[in-house]
């Protein structure tokens, strides 16, 4: 499956490892940083809707 | 605005603070730079010019949090702000004050420092030279780092980190003119760099400055 | 159409509502293509271009370096622009997508780094040179760190907003100046090494030029990059919206109660 990458095989898949380890890392902290803003809006918004 | 300058002198002097500790702080540096590296005086001279450089960038850095924050918390730069002198005059003062109280004495004590290391004899005056040249763009810089944060109650640390990367330019032509001159080599192309950034800074960045001191004192 | 009329268009979505109205929309777009875009080119290039004569399989780095460093470098641009246009303009959404693009320019810049130094540890037999390039790459990362640290600090999101910018416009004539200063720097300390000359094959922008088996996966992936920085940075500027609204609501709360 994996083609031959000869004697630099670690270093190729360190690089892609690292990169989207990092890029995954940065997608999910977003993502779960906007659901927790999202609803915690939401929530307030409903809040001063029955406030007035 | 020479009362204001007048002012500022006296109070660093009376506080003590920029003037004796910058000067212990690099004295305190170049002292350490031997133990850590060892003794060797071959050694020492060749990275003496660059280590009496980063000596004087992190003394003058150490007494930028009080630049402006004395006069924020008594409230005097409410009234320096609404008093007829533009806010760019103010803020080129207490760079200047900044510099006569930390850059200057910097300059002076560096020659003897140097001998500390076992700078060679050509390397002195240039050192001086860079020195003299550079370390009023680090009062100017350091001066708008010190506007950007002085709203903040731990500013000291954020200071540091904005302040360090803005120095990066003064400080590779500063110490490429103090490294060039210890070795004997031309030094007239960084020297007019060096000039250049400074001259830049001291134009422009108060400007800069006094709009963050604007914002903050909004 | 007229050029004012195009520009008045463009200035609407400077509209909170309607900003987050529309990025909604088009978001899905962004986040399909670029994982599409992403996905095909960086499996053509690592499972079906061949390896290099000189540099052996480590050229498919190149797939991932080279977008990065684009973007990291594009990245902080559109943060001077959008800076610029917050001073000149006052509108929120300009001010909270530059701060919503900081961290991503931050991991693009760390994968630019991180790609070179294992990239470089079997081709220069080092992690890391004091080469002009990274060190300004370096020294722009340090940059990237001010400015998050600097809004993280102030509490009022406005002042924040023009403390940042004007840091962004000062701070990037201070990195052109450090890139300058660097050359010159290490152009001083050994005269055109000429190993770092292997530079020029992961630099697009230079004389070397890349073989076309590499460029169209590259360019695919370039795309890839470009498009999920798009998809990031629009997603993260909602989110920067909502949360200046919760605070505005909840002032305006404790204000009435």
């Amino acid at each position: 499956m994996i083609p031959d990458l000869g004697k630099y095989a670690d270093a190729v898949l360190w690089s892609y490892a690292v990169s989207l380890g990092l890029l995954i890392a940065l997608f999910v902290l977003s993502v779960m940083r906007g659901r927790k803003v999202r609803a915690e809006m939401e929530k307030v918004e409903n809040r001063m809707m029955r406030n007035g | 605005m020479i009362a204001l300058l007048l002012r500022d002198l006296k109070l660093a002097f009376r506080a003590g603070g920029g003037f004796g500790l910058g000067l212990a702080f690099f004295l305190i540096v170049t002292v350490l730079v031997p133990f850590s590296v060892g003794p060797q005086s071959s050694l020492l001279s060749t990275i003496a010019p660059g280590v009496l450089w980063l000596g004087a960038l992190l003394a003058c850095l150490l007494s930028l949090d009080r630049l402006l924050a004395l006069d924020w918390e008594d409230g005097s730069l409410d009234l320096l702000a609404t008093a007829p002198l533009p806010l760019e005059a103010v803020v080129s003062i207490k760079a200047l004050a900044h510099w006569l109280t930390t850059g200057l004495p910097l300059v002076l004590a560096a020659p003897f420092l140097g001998v500390l290391l076992n700078l060679p004899v050509p390397g002195f005056f240039w050192l001086v030279i860079s020195l003299l040249i550079g370390t009023p763009a680090m009062s100017v810089i350091g001066t708008f780092g010190a506007a950007l944060t002085v709203g903040l109650k731990r500013g000291g640390l954020l200071l540091s980190l904005l302040v360090l990367p803005l120095y990066v330019p003064t400080l590779i032509f500063g110490a490429e003119v103090a490294r060039r001159g210890a070795t004997g080599m031309e030094t007239q192309t960084p020297l007019l760099m060096l000039a250049g950034i400074t001259a830049a800074t001291i134009a422009l960045l108060p400007f800069a400055s006094a709009a963050v001191l604007r914002i903050n004192l909004r | 159409m007229s050029i004012a009329a195009k520009a008045n268009t463009l200035w609407e979505y400077a509209n909170p509502r309607k900003f987050l109205a529309t990025s909604e929309r088009v978001l899905p777009f962004f986040w399909i293509s670029s994982l599409v875009c992403l996905v095909v080119g960086l499996t053509w290039g690592f499972f079906f271009t061949p390896d290099d004569y000189k540099q052996g399989s480590t050229v498919k780095i190149i797939y991932l370096h080279v977008p990065a460093s684009l973007m990291a470098i594009n990245c902080w641009l559109m943060m001077l622009a959008t800076s610029l246009v917050w001073l000149v303009r006052r509108h929120h959404v300009s001010a909270l997508a530059a701060r919503a693009a900081a961290p991503v320019g931050i991991v693009m810049t760390l994968i630019a780094l991180a790609t070179g130094a294992i990239w470089g540890q079997p081709m220069w037999g080092t992690w890391w040179a004091w080469d002009p390039r990274l060190t300004a790459f370096l020294i722009l990362f340090l940059f990237y760190l001010g400015y998050v640290a600097l809004w993280e600090a102030i509490e009022d999101s406005d002042t924040a907003a023009d403390l940042t910018s004007v840091l962004c416009l000062v701070g990037s004539v201070f990195a052109l100046l450090s890139r300058y200063a660097v050359n010159f720097w290490n152009q001083g300390l050994h005269q055109g090494a000429s190993v770092m000359r292997a530079a020029a094959v992961t630099g697009a922008d230079t004389e070397e030029k890349v073989s076309n088996i590499y460029f169209y996966p590259l360019l695919l992936c370039i795309i890839g990059f470009v498009l999920l920085f798009i998809a990031l940075v629009l997603y993260r500027t909602g989110t920067e919206i909502r949360a200046r609204r919760i605070k505005a609501l909840l002032s305006r709360e404790r204000l009435n109660g």
